[in-house]
């Protein structure tokens, strides 16, 4: 299990519950309680929509981490699709589609406790971890 | 999947459905009920509720204690979404708020800007992003008979909305100039008597004016307390800071400026930037200015634009996306 990395495609509305379900398992065996195996769950189906509404495809990958002291766990939801223009507006609340009702980006972000993402013409790298308190 | 779906409805047949199976599929459509319910404004006490009911008619024999747990909870809930709600309110005010803001610096977006000259042997990029709504710093090109193109970058002291009603003005007196050949001194010149003459706005701008001459590329520059720039010298592969000296706009009447000249060789680059660009914060840590130096050096070979976009990108993400103040940076490259 450890340092190992599970890959889970996008690709129909289906394949978020499988990422969910993945990214619980992994939560799961590192001994996140079940009310963060929830939080992690929840910022998995985000990442997942997203990529499924606005890439149409990519993948999200599981990865157990070591910080200092704590293990975390990663995760890295990752498509070709057109990319975010202006991060820094995406990220404010308020600004989803939804009219920032879902949890959206920024949500993710409050749900997680490391986040980062690349984003160009080329595609969009959301990478964020949490850690085990 | 859109049988279940229309299960999203009905949270005791979606309840039942996990306590039967345990699923994923199951947690995934209680996130789609739990968002098609703030949809439609139901409040958190509600849907304990919906549970509770659920639960009683699945579980007729239920503990009574557990039934007391939940008109416990139900209680802590309902005053919860009463402050909840109160919150929500003054959010769609501040929202309201800023949709009226959002016009305004639209609006200011429009009156302030600006085309970038289309020059042969001149590549420019540019990028002017705001911290907050309204954007306190401003550049400007101008192209005069010649083809000889001039460029004004500036930074008003004191941020928000009235800065950037100041910056329109500055730039309505600059557009009343006449079109030849303006030296970059008298330019500031004219300026500081406007600024000055509106003293009592308690504004003050600082503003670096460039004149580059296409035909002989000599680039004439004078600065009012500007964040100085950097000229990146292709023969000995390393930026060079410009160096000049002058009074912030509006601090003193008939302030005179200096002017500079320099000879901007094949493969150079001239940078100019805003305090925003080097004074930016990655949590306790202030980038200093040769990282940003670093980033400019490490695209050198794209375009100007690309330079620029990929400058900010990379300042964006080390302040966490969140830009602490308005980021302007200019590139003048000279291609042949
Ligand atoms: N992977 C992605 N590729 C391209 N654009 C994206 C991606 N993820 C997000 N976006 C853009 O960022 C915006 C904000 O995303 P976010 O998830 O915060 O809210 P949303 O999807 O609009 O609404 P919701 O609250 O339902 O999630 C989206 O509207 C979309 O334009
Ligand atoms: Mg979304």
């Amino acid at each position: 299990m450890k340092g190992a990395l599970t890959t889970v495609p996008i690709y129909k509305e289906w394949d978020i519950v499988g990422a969910r379900q993945s990214g619980r398992n992994m939560a799961k065996d590192l001994g996140f309680s079940t009310v963060d195996q929830a939080r992690i769950a929840t910022a998995i189906s985000e990442l997942a929509r997203n990529i499924y509404l606005y890439a149409g495809q990519g993948e999200v990958s599981f990865e157990e981490v070591q910080g200092d002291t704590p293990v975390g766990l990663k995760i890295i939801a990752k498509d070709n699709g057109p990319g975010i223009d202006q991060i820094s507006k995406v990220l404010e609340d308020g600004y989803s589609t939804s009219g920032g009702l879902g949890a959206g980006l920024p949500g993710v972000k409050r749900l997680m406790d490391d986040f980062d993402i690349v984003s160009n013409e080329n595609g969009t790298t959301v990478t964020v971890v949490m850690w085990l308190r | 999947m859109s049988s279940t779906r229309q299960n999203i409805n009905n949270y005791k047949e979606l309840l039942e459905q996990y306590i039967n199976t345990m699923d994923e599929a199951s947690l995934y459509q209680a996130e789609q009920y739990s968002k098609a319910s703030i949809q439609h404004n139901v409040s958190p006490d509600k849907i304990i509720e919906e549970h509770y009911k659920a639960l009683v008619e699945l579980f007729p024999n239920l503990d009574e204690r557990v039934k007391a747990s939940f008109q416990f909870l139900i209680q802590t809930m309902i005053s919860y979404s009463v402050n909840y709600q109160q919150t929500e309110e003054l959010r769609e005010k501040q929202l309201e708020l800023k949709t009226e803001i959002d016009v305004a610096a639209n609006m200011q977006n429009t009156l302030l800007s600006t085309d970038v000259p289309k020059v042969e042997n001149i590549d420019i990029g540019a990028k002017s992003v705001p911290a907050k709504l309204m954007n306190g710093d401003y550049y400007h090109f101008v192209q005069d008979d010649e083809g000889n193109i001039g460029t004004a970058i500036a930074d008003v002291i004191g941020k928000g909305i009235p800065a950037a009603f100041f910056m329109s003005m500055i730039k309505y007196a600059m557009e009343s100039f006449p079109e030849d050949r303006m030296y970059p001194k008298i330019i500031l010149e004219l300026l500081n008597r406007v600024v000055e003459r509106n003293v009592e706005s308690g504004m003050f701008v600082t503003m670096f004016y460039g004149l580059y001459d296409i035909n002989k590329h000599e680039f004439y520059y004078a600065t009012a307390g500007h964040e100085p720039g950097f000229i990146y010298r292709s023969q000995i592969q390393a930026f060079e800071e410009i160096d000049a000296k002058g009074l912030l706009l509006g601090v003193k009447k008939d302030t005179k400026y200096n002017q500079y000249v320099t000879h901007i060789q094949q493969g150079d680059m001239i940078v100019l930037l805003t305090d925003g660009v080097t004074e930016c914060r990655s949590g306790d840590r202030f980038i200093e200015r040769e990282e940003v130096l670093e980033v400019i050096d490490q695209y050198k070979e794209q375009s100007a634009q690309n330079i620029v976009d990929n400058v900010y990108k990379y300042l964006e993400r080390l302040q966490d996306f969140k830009l602490r103040d308005d980021f302007t940076l200019l590139i003048l490259k000279r291609n042949s």
